[in-house]
């Protein structure tokens, strides 16, 4: 802000009264301390993280020794492959990526097909499945756990991927009110002239309305990926059986039983969270995107 | 809730007087797969949840119906008492810092430019997208009575090292402090595209009135972003009502009853002591708090921001 107040001043400067001008030199004097204090609180943000991975490349003798060492004396790969090779992380990481991964898939799925038919289509009871839609918002998941596990128990899905899958799906309506918004939006006529092509309502969405949203799909896939990776609440009541564990609740319900070792609970800690910091890094700004939609904001 | 009201806003197009045979067709089946999934997952267990609150119940099984005794008896526990103090003592401890901290950053980040303004962005939003088991274990790792790098600050106030965790004073505010480290960065994206919004030309406007800064803040920025501030402390007020994770794992996996908050007496009472019945009750309760606090705070700020 102060940059598009002050720079094109230059010039005018000149032209104002001497206490004006020096209002706009203390603005500067301003900016940059409140620079310099975001920087700082940057650095303070990122820097448990940093501390965290440095951690886990240092020999786990010169972690436990007194000072600070911010850059490992003897580099070391080592917390990595003990945690690779001798804990179960590998068939925790393919748990994870097969539940959160089919919950993706299904999220998208329902909720684009429901967002379509609600945006485009007519039919009784429209209305009703609308306001069910904005009143799921008000129950808080956490407290159908109890339920969900009861009913996972009927249909003998405990200790297993379906299980954990299931009632994930009812996690996000709002990619139903997200999907309609953009359905609503897409022009008239090119729905007008798909029909004069004798388009039926399938090709309509798969061809026209699904093709035309891409972004918006990836958007949504992208968080919902990235919601399920992490979730933990349900996960860790489903499954007690280690085998078929997520990868979040692995690392903190399995522990080893040699006493702590620092740089392999960190390590395993930075490969749970390395997928979806990886998913974040590169898809940044549809990251951002969905998250904005999912609050209200048009982005 | 907010994207409901949002989206609410919007009418539906006027119904048609007539439905036309092949279009509510391929309707139901458009709907199908949504409908079979929330009515099996989301109302059958809202309503059974309901159902099972009257009920002396195990987590499977049947159960004798009871009436409101389940009700009776949790305003009789002191473990609930304990387990609503303690849920909104950490709302507390989170929701209003969580979003004036959010502010803070938001205005500073805003004033930077270009891969500056991403590299700051991303070192205050990337614990957002983290699993609490990361958090756990890096914040774990931080506070660590023995190695924690935060431990000589610690002595340095209190004299000794200090089990940060395992001293209950300390708890709650730990982890709050912890959780507003880890979900910050949503707040401040939202302001941020908040303050995008805000027209350059009224601060341009203000400069050469010769506005002081902290003016322009009170009288131009914060009047503008109010109703996202609104969306902000909404969306965390519900959010941090539903608080589990962390304090499960931070509390030694909930092994002490002073840490407990609402979930995770859900979580003892249904799982660990099977009583399912009891269990729905608590979150019965949980449902109506956050129901009635949404709903309420919604409308005081709105009411507020009208003025």
């Amino acid at each position: 802000m102060s940059s598009v107040a002050t720079t094109p001043a230059a010039g005018e400067i000149a032209g104002l009264s001497p206490r004006k001008r020096k209002v706009i030199k203390a603005l500067d004097v301003f900016g940059l301390i409140a620079t310099v204090i975001t920087v700082l609180g940057a650095i303070f943000w990122a820097f448990p993280l940093y501390w965290a991975v440095v951690t886990t490349l240092k020999v786990e003798n010169d972690i436990v020794q007194p000072g600070i060492q911010l850059w490992p004396q003897r580099f070391t790969l080592d917390a990595y492959t003990h945690v690779l090779f001798n804990t179960k992380i590998g068939t925790w990481y393919i748990n994870s990526l097969v539940t959160a991964a089919s919950v993706t898939v299904g999220v998208v799925l329902i909720s684009s097909l429901a967002g379509y038919a609600i945006s485009q289509l007519n039919f009784p009871g429209r209305r009703i499945l609308w306001w069910i839609i904005l009143a799921s918002f008000m129950i808080p998941i956490p407290a159908l756990i109890v339920n969900h596990f009861v009913l996972i128990s009927q249909f003998k899905l405990f200790n297993s991927w379906l299980g954990v899958i299931l009632p994930q799906l009812v996690y996000g309506p709002v990619t139903v009110i997200i999907y309609k918004q953009f359905f609503d939006s897409v022009p008239r006529e090119l729905r007008e002239a798909a029909k004069l092509d004798n388009a039926n309502e399938f090709q309509m969405f798969f061809r026209l309305y699904l093709p035309m949203n891409w972004g918006i799909t990836t958007a949504l896939a992208i968080i919902t990926f990235i919601g399920a990776w992490n979730q933990f609440l349900w996960p860790f009541l489903s499954v007690t059986n280690e085998q078929m564990m997520n990868v979040t609740v692995g690392i903190t319900q399995v522990t080893d039983a040699f006493g702590v070792k620092y740089a392999r609970d960190l390590g395993s800690a930075i490969l749970a969270g390395l997928p979806v910091a990886i998913v974040y890094l590169i898809f940044q700004r549809r990251v951002t995107e969905a998250i904005m939609l999912s609050a209200g904001i048009k982005g | 809730m907010s994207a409901a009201d949002t989206a609410a806003d919007v009418p539906l197009p006027a119904r048609k007087k007539r439905f036309n045979r092949n279009e509510v067709l391929a309707a139901l089946i458009f709907v199908l797969p949504f409908v079979v999934v929330y009515a099996v997952l989301f109302i059958y267990p809202t309503l059974q949840m309901i159902w099972l609150s009257f009920h002396k119940a195990p987590l499977i099984g049947p159960g004798t119906f009871i009436g409101f005794d389940n009700y009776l008896k949790l305003f009789k526990d002191k473990l609930f008492g304990v387990a609503l103090w303690n849920t909104v003592y950490f709302v507390i401890l989170t929701v209003v810092p969580a979003t004036m901290v959010a502010l803070a950053i938001a205005v500073g980040v805003n004033r930077l430019k270009g891969w500056m303004q991403s590299l700051i962005l991303a070192c205050f939003f990337i614990p957002y997208i983290l699993p609490v088991s990361v958090v756990f274990r890096v914040w774990g790792w931080m506070f660590d009575s023995q190695f924690g790098i935060l431990q000589p600050l610690i002595a340095l106030v209190a004299g000794d090292n200090v089990p940060v965790f395992r001293t209950l004073p300390l708890f709650m505010p730990t982890v709050a402090f912890i959780t507003v480290w880890w979900t910050i960065g949503f707040n401040i994206l939202l302001f941020i595209a908040g303050l995008r919004n805000i027209s350059p030309e009224i601060y341009e406007a203000a400069a050469l009135d010769g506005t002081p800064r902290w003016r322009q803040f009170t009288r131009i920025t914060w009047p503008l972003i109010w109703p996202i501030t609104v969306l902000v402390l909404t969306i965390q007020l519900i959010a941090q009502f539903k608080i589990f994770d962390q304090v499960y794992l931070f509390g030694n996996g909930g092994r002490s009853d002073a840490t407990m908050g609402l979930v995770q007496l859900i979580y003892r009472s249904a799982f660990q002591k099977n009583n399912g019945g009891y269990g729905a009750t608590v979150a019965v309760v949980l449902f109506l708090v956050i129901v009635v606090f949404s709903v309420l705070q919604f409308q005081m700020l709105r009411a507020r921001g009208n003025k």
